[in-house]
C-alpha cells in the first residue's frame, strides 16, 4: 500500500465554484489536504467538460423545473466528482474520496444546497463584484465546517 | 503452451479428399489406396481424438439415396475398409451446384468439429471429477479454464462465458502468497480479458465494465513482492490498456460509448499506472552502474520457455511457498530490476496518453484532452524530448489562459520555461519569462525575482542561471548551448506579440479626445505598468499609426550609453517601477489631408534590452491590452469599490480605458452664414434666398466657395421639381440644376461681408430642405507650424412651398343663374374667381382667357383685374360672355385656359412675372328645340304699363306647333293675349 505514491494520497474533499461561461475561471477553490493541489485543480477543470455537456443536454427543459444538482459527474479510480449548477450557470464542483462511503447522494445534495445558499449571501453583498474571486470569512467558515463534517 | 497447441497444432477434424466415382472400374484398387491414406492420417494423429472424414470427389451427379444399389454397397465397403462410420463419408459431386455442396460440407465439418470439442470438454470434465478441492486447487482452475476455452473453440460463447466466470472465481479462491502472486494475477488477467471480450461480444458492455471493476478491485491490492512493485503497476497498466482496447474494439463494431464512459478513461488510468511504474522503477532500480547482470541468467530456463504463465523462471515447478534458495531468489529479483531499468517508460506513458487523447477528443472532453496533453508534454520533458514537450505545452496553454485558470497556467509555464531553458530557445524563454512575471502567474515573489534576474541577464546577452529541478546532465548541455548563443552575433532582436498572452508589462494608450480639430495638436497618453518584482529598464517606446508619417513624432528613446546599465538611477524616465503606472504624453500635429479620417494606433512597441546586447520588442496591437485585459476592464467597470486617493500625478490603472483611435475634424470655421428670405415660397415663383457671409477670421479667407441648393438625399422627385439659379431676372426652366456646387466667390478680407441672392423655383408644393455650404482656405499656425486649413460652415433651411392662389371657375346664364350645362348658341357667362392664399400681397399683372376653337366670345375678352393687388384672403373675379355653337359631342366641350400673370408685390423690382395657366373645365353643351327670351325693361313704374316681349325662337329644322299661355302674378294686371296657338317656323 505504501508504495503506491500518487494514487492513494488522501483527498477527502475539495470544493470549487466556477463562474458562469464564457469565463470559466474558478471563483473559489479549496482542498484538504493542500498538497497535490494542482491535481485537484486539473480534476475540477476537466470535470467542466461533463458539466457543460449536462447543461447543454437539459437546455430545453424549463428553468423552474430543472434540477440544479447534476449528480455524480464521473467516477475515477480514487475519487468521485459531483456537480451542481445554478440557474445563472454558476457551477459548483465537489471532489470526494471514492472510499468515503458515508457520503450518499442526499448528503452531497444538501452540501451543495448549503454552498449555494452561502454563495447567494455573497452575491447579495453590494460590495461584492460578481466575477471577483471570493474572499469571505463567512464563506470560508461554512466550507470549513462542511469539510470537517465530511472528513 | 497448450492453448497454442489447440489453436494451431491439433486439428479437430482431418478430411481426406479422394477422387473416386461409384462406377469406378478399378474400384478395389482405389478403395484400398484411399484406406491407406486414411490410415496414414490416422497414424500421424496417434493419441488424439481428432476426427477423420473422407470426401469423395466425383464427376457424376449422384442418384437419390437408396436408388443406387452399387453406391450404397460400395460406400459401406469403403467405410469398412477405412474404419469410418457412415457419417464421416461424404461425396462432393464436381457438377453445376458446387457452391451449394460446399456449403453443406462446411456445415457437416463444423458439426464434426463441435463433436470433437464436446468430447474434449467431456474428457476434461472427467479429469476434474477426480480432483479434490483441497489438494488440487490449482488444477481446478486449469480444468475450468480449459473447459471454457474448448467451449469457445466450439463457438458456444454462452457456456464459455459461464465457465470463464467460474474459473475466475476459482482463481481468487487460491491461496495467494508472495511467490505465486504473479502467477495468480497473470491468470486472473487472462480470464478477465476473456470474460470482458465475450461480454462485449454478447453486447452486454455493462457486464464487461462491472467485471472489469470487480477484477481491478480484487487485484489492486495484490502487489506481491515489494521489491518488484513496479511489476504490479505494469500489470495494472496492462489491464487497463487491454480493457481500453477491448472497449475501443467493441465501439468499432457498433457499440456507442458516452462522455463519461469511454475507452479514454481506461487508457488514462493505464497511463497513470505506467507513470506509477516509472516512479517505482526509479525508486527500486537505482542500482549503481557497477552492479552487473547476474550470470548465469536466472531468467533463462533450460527449454527457453516457461512451463506455466506467470511463474518465476528460476522457481519453476516449485509449489511450496517457502523460498528454497534465497540466493537464487535475490539474483532473480536483481535481474528483473535491471531489466526494468532498460524499459522506456516515458514512451509507454506517452503512447497511452495519446490513445486517451484520441478518445477524449471523440467524446467532447476538450478540457480532459488538454489535461492529458499537459501530461504528455511533461512526460516528454522527463524523456528529455524538450522540443515535443514545448510544442504540446504551447498548444494547450492558451486554453487554460482563456479560461482563467491561473494556477494551472503557471504550472504549465514553469515546465515550458524549463524546456526552453534546456534547449536555449531564446524567444520562447523570453516569452515564458514575461508571462511568469506577469499578473496571471501565481508564482511566489522569490521565484519571480529569480526569473526576472535571469531575464535581465538574457537581455544583456549573458547566460541565465539554470532553472531549478532540472536534470544536471541536461543543464550542462544547455549551458554550452547558451554560451554558443552568447557568442553568436546577429539575430538578437526578438519581436514578441503580446496580445495572446499576459506579459508583465501592461500597456494602455489613450487619445485625450475622441476627435481633434486639425488646427489643434493631437494628444495622447501611453500608460505602462510593470508587475514584476524589480524595476525594469527599457530602451525605447514607440507608437505606430495607420498613417505612418506620425510614427516619427511618437518615440521615447534613451541616448544609450554602456555605462548606464551599472548606474542604478532606477527612477529615470526609462524605467518601470513595479506597481506604479507610468504615463508618457505625446503630441503631434495632424496633417490637413487627414481631415475627416480616423487616426488609429496600430501598435505600441516597448523595447527592452539594447541593440548591442539583446533586444526584445514587446508589441501590443492597437492601443495595448493583452489576453486578460478585456475581462479585467469588464470587472473594473462593474466594481463599486472605492479606490484610494492617489497623488494628483498618478492614476488608477483599472480606471484607464483604451482609446486607440481619434478622428481628425476640420478647423472650426470663423465665419457666419445668414439666410434671409420670406417664406413660404409660392409655386413656380422665383423665390429669393439671400445668403450673407461674414468673415470673423483674423486673416484673409481665401478661395471662398458657395454651394447652394436642394440638400441631397431627399425625394428624387423634388430634384426634378426644384431649380436653383443665381439670376432671378428671368424665369428658369426644367434644365436648371437643383444644386449649384462650388460657386467661386473670391477672397474675404477680415470682417468683410458678402451677400449673394439665390433664386429657387419650386414646381410643386411641400417642404424642401435647402443647403448652403460655404468653404474656404485659411492659413493658421499650430505649434509653430504653418498649415493651410480648409474650413467650412453649412446652414440648412426648410422652405415650405404653397399655391399662391385658388382659382374657381363657374358657368352662369346671362341671368346669373348657375348652369351645370350650357345651351348651344345661347350666350352664357364664364366667371373666374382668384382667391389669394399667399401670406404676402400678390400683384395680378394681367389675366388672359384663351378660348378653345369650339367657343366664341360674345364681346371683347379683356382683363378686368389688371394690376390688382390682392392681400391674403382677398379675391378678384371677372366674367366673360361666351357662346358655344351646337356640337354633336355629348360628353363635353373644352373651354380653353385661363392664364394669370402675377408676382409678389415685394419691393424687389427685378422679380419676374410668373404666368400660371389654369385649364378651364369642360362643359356639356346641349341643343334645345325652342328658345324663349323675355324682353323686359329693367324696371317698371307703379300703375304704368310694363311692356313685355317674348321672343320664341325655333332652334330646329322643323316647323313646330306651339301653345303659349301667360299666367300673370298677383302683382300685375294683365292685357293682351292670354292664350295663343300658333306655329313657328324653323330658324332657317
Amino acid at each position: 500500500m505504501a508504495s503506491a505514491v500518487t494514487y492513494t494520497a488522501e483527498w477527502p474533499v475539495l470544493v470549487s465554484i466556477i463562474f458562469s461561461p464564457p469565463q470559466n475561471y474558478p471563483l473559489y477553490i479549496r482542498s484538504v489536504p493542500t498538497e497535490n493541489e494542482l491535481k485537484f485543480h486539473y480534476t475540477v477543470h476537466t470535470s467542466l467538460d461533463v458539466v457543460d455537456e449536462k447543461i447543454s443536454a437539459m437546455g430545453k427543459a424549463l428553468v423552474d423545473q430543472r434540477e440544479l444538482y447534476l449528480g455524480l459527474l464521473y467516477p475515477t479510480e480514487d475519487y468521485k466528482v459531483y456537480g451542481y449548477v445554478t440557474n445563472s450557470k454558476v457551477k459548483f464542483v465537489m471532489v470526494v474520496d471514492s472510499s468515503n462511503t458515508a457520503l450518499r447522494d442526499n448528503e452531497i445534495r444538501s452540501m451543495f444546497r448549503k454552498l449555494h445558499n452561502s454563495y447567494t449571501d455573497i452575491m447579495c453583498n453590494p460590495f461584492y463584484n460578481p466575477g471577483d474571486r471570493i474572499h469571505s470569512r463567512a464563506f470560508d467558515n461554512m466550507v470549513n465546517s462542511m469539510m470537517m463534517q465530511v472528513c | 503452451g497448450w492453448m497454442n497447441k489447440h489453436l494451431n497444432l491439433v486439428p479437430a477434424l482431418v478430411v481426406v479428399f479422394y477422387e473416386l466415382d461409384w462406377d469406378e472400374p478399378q474400384w478395389k484398387e482405389k478403395q484400398s489406396e484411399c484406406a491407406t491414406r486414411v490410415e496414414i492420417v490416422r497414424q500421424s494423429l496417434q493419441g488424439r481424438n481428432t476426427k477423420v472424414a473422407v470426401v469423395l470427389i466425383q464427376k457424376k451427379t449422384p442418384l437419390p439415396p437408396g436408388e443406387d444399389v452399387i453406391a450404397s454397397e460400395r460406400a459401406a465397403a469403403l467405410c469398412n475398409a477405412c474404419d469410418l462410420s457412415g457419417k464421416s463419408l461424404f461425396v462432393l459431386p464436381h457438377t453445376d451446384h458446387l457452391v451449394g455442396y460446399i456449403i453443406r460440407l462446411e456445415n457437416a465439418f463444423y458439426e464434426h468439429a463441435q463433436t470433437y470439442y464436446y468430447t474434449e470438454i467431456r474428457r476434461v470434465k472427467s479429469h476434474k471429477e477426480f480432483l479434490n478441492k483441497t489438494t488440487h486447487q490449482l488444477l481446478f482452475v486449469r480444468h475450468q479454464f480449459k473447459i471454457a476455452f474448448f467451449s469457445e473453440l466450439k463457438q458456444d460463447t454462452q457456456n464459455a462465458l459461464k465457465n470463464y466466470r467460474t474459473a475466475y472465481n476459482l482463481v481468487h479462491e487460491l491461496r495467494a502468497h508472495e511467490t505465486n502472486m504473479l502467477e495468480i494475477k497473470t491468470m486472473a488477467g487472462f480470464i478477465n480479458y476473456k470474460i470482458c471480450r465475450l461480454c462485449f461480444q454478447h453486447n452486454t458492455p455493462l457486464d464487461a465494465i462491472a467485471q472489469f471493476r470487480k477484477h481491478i478491485d480484487l487485484c489492486k491490492k495484490k502487489i506481491g513482492s515489494a521489491e518488484l512493485a513496479f511489476e504490479h503497476a505494469a500489470w495494472m497498466s496492462k489491464q487497463f490498456q487491454a480493457f481500453g482496447d477491448l472497449f475501443d474494439e467493441a465501439i468499432k463494431l457498433g457499440l456507442t460509448a458516452i462522455q463519461t464512459q469511454n475507452p479514454g478513461f481506461y487508457y488514462q488510468q493505464a497511463a497513470y499506472y505506467a507513470q506509477e511504474r516509472k516512479q517505482l522503477a526509479s525508486m527500486l532500480c537505482n542500482h549503481d552502474s557497477s552492479v552487473i547482470y547476474p550470470n548465469p541468467d536466472p531468467l533463462e530456463t533450460q527449454t527457453g520457455v516457461l512451463d506455466f504463465y506467470g511463474q518465476r523462471p528460476w522457481r519453476q515447478g516449485i509449489l511450496s511457498f517457502d523460498l528454497s534458495d534465497p540466493e537464487k531468489e535475490k539474483m532473480g529479483i536483481l535481474s528483473l530490476q535491471l531489466k526494468e531499468k532498460n524499459v522506456l517508460h516515458s514512451e509507454l506513458i506517452i503512447t497511452l496518453l495519446s490513445n486517451a487523447v484520441a478518445q477524449f477528443k471523440k467524446y467532447k472532453c476538450p478540457r480532459m484532452k488538454s489535461h492529458l496533453m499537459v501530461q504528455m508534454g511533461e512526460e516528454y520533458y522527463y524523456a528529455k524530448d524538450y522540443a515535443k514537450a514545448l510544442k504540446l505545452l504551447d498548444y494547450v496553454m492558451c486554453e487554460y489562459r482563456s479560461e482563467g485558470w491561473c494556477t494551472l497556467l503557471t504550472s504549465i509555464l514553469t515546465t515550458a520555461l524549463k524546456c526552453s531553458y534546456l534547449m536555449a530557445q531564446l524567444k520562447d524563454y523570453i516569452t515564458y519569462s514575461l508571462e511568469l512575471l506577469g499578473r496571471a502567474s501565481t508564482l511566489k515573489e522569490d521565484q519571480k525575482s529569480r526569473i526576472e534576474k535571469n531575464l535581465i541577464k538574457v537581455l544583456m546577452n549573458e547566460s541565465p542561471d539554470p532553472e531549478p529541478d532540472c536534470d544536471t546532465a541536461a543543464v550542462k548541455a544547455s549551458q554550452k548551448l547558451w554560451a554558443d548563443r552568447v557568442s553568436l552575433a546577429g539575430s538578437n532582436v526578438f519581436t514578441i506579440e503580446v496580445q495572446d498572452f499576459i506579459p508583465f508589462v501592461q500597456c494602455k494608450a489613450k487619445f485625450l479626445a475622441p476627435s481633434f480639430h486639425v488646427d489643434v495638436p493631437v494628444q495622447f497618453d501611453v500608460y505602462l505598468r510593470a508587475d514584476c518584482p524589480h524595476p525594469i529598464r527599457f530602451s525605447k517606446l514607440c507608437i505606430s499609426f495607420n498613417n505612418q508619417d506620425y510614427n516619427q513624432y511618437c518615440v521615447v528613446e534613451e541616448a544609450y550609453q554602456k555605462s548606464d546599465i551599472l548606474e542604478q538611477s532606477s527612477q529615470g524616465t526609462m524605467c518601470l517601477v513595479p506597481g506604479k503606472t507610468r504615463k508618457f504624453t505625446f503630441k503631434f500635429v495632424a496633417k490637413t489631408e487627414d481631415v475627416g479620417k480616423k487616426i488609429e494606433i496600430t501598435s505600441v512597441d516597448l523595447i527592452l534590452g539594447s541593440e548591442s546586447g539583446r533586444c526584445v520588442i514587446l508589441n501590443w496591437r492597437g492601443g495595448g491590452g493583452d489576453a486578460a485585459s478585456s475581462q479585467e476592464a469588464l470587472q473594473a467597470a462593474r466594481s463599486f469599490r472605492r479606490r484610494p486617493k492617489l497623488p494628483d500625478n498618478e492614476v488608477h490603472w483599472d480606471s484607464l480605458t483604451i482609446q486607440a483611435s481619434t478622428m481628425i475634424i476640420s478647423r472650426v470655421p470663423n465665419i457666419s452664414v445668414q439666410l434671409r428670405h420670406e417664406p413660404p415660397a409660392l409655386t413656380n415663383e422665383m423665390y429669393c434666398l439671400i445668403v450673407t457671409v461674414q468673415s470673423h477670421e483674423d486673416t484673409v479667407a481665401k478661395d471662398v466657395k458657395l454651394t447652394a441648393g436642394l440638400k441631397p438625399g431627399q425625394d428624387a422627385n423634388l430634384t426634378q421639381k426644384t431649380q436653383v439659379t443665381l439670376h432671378g431676372t428671368d424665369a428658369c426652366d426644367e434644365s436648371f440644376p437643383a444644386l449649384l456646387p462650388d460657386i467661386p466667390v473670391g477672397d474675404l478680407q477680415p470682417g468683410e461681408k458678402l451677400e449673394k441672392p439665390i433664386y429657387i423655383r419650386c414646381g410643386t408644393v411641400g417642404a424642401r430642405m435647402f443647403l448652403v455650404y460655404v468653404s474656404y482656405l485659411i492659413d493658421t499656425i499650430v505649434e509653430g507650424k504653418e498649415i493651410l486649413c480648409k474650413c467650412h460652415r453649412d446652414e440648412t433651411v426648410t422652405i415650405e412651398t404653397v399655391f399662391p392662389f385658388d382659382v374657381a371657375v363657374k358657368f352662369v346664364s346671362t341671368k346669373l343663374e348657375h348652369l351645370d350645362r350650357v345651351f348651344a348658341d345661347i350666350p352664357f357667362l364664364l366667371m373666374t374667381d382668384i382667391l389669394s392664399a399667399s401670406p404676402w400681397p400678390l400683384t395680378i399683372v394681367t389675366t388672359q382667357l384663351q378660348l378653345s376653337p369650339s367657343m366664341t366670345p360674345v364681346d371683347q375678352l379683356e382683363s378686368y383685374v389688371e394690376n390688382v393687388v390682392l392681400q391674403t384672403g382677398e379675391s378678384a373675379s371677372e366674367c366673360f360672355c361666351l357662346r358655344c355653337p351646337p356640337v354633336t359631342n355629348a360628353s363635353g366641350v373644352a373651354t380653353g385656359c385661363y392664364i394669370i400673370s402675377w408676382k409678389r408685390s415685394s419691393p424687389v423690382e427685378s422679380v419676374p412675372v410668373v404666368s400660371t395657366v389654369i385649364t378651364l373645365p369642360h362643359v356639356i353643351v346641349e341643343s334645345i328645340p325652342l328658345h324663349v327670351n323675355a324682353d323686359l325693361p329693367s324696371f317698371g313704374r307703379v300703375r304704368e304699363s310694363l311692356p313685355v316681349r317674348y321672343h320664341l325662337q325655333n332652334k330646329t329644322d322643323l316647323v313646330q306647333d306651339v301653345e303659349v299661355s301667360v299666367e300673370p302674378s298677383d302683382a300685375f294686371m294683365f292685357s293682351g293675349l292670354k292664350q295663343f296657338l300658333g306655329t313657328t317656323i324653323s330658324a332657317e
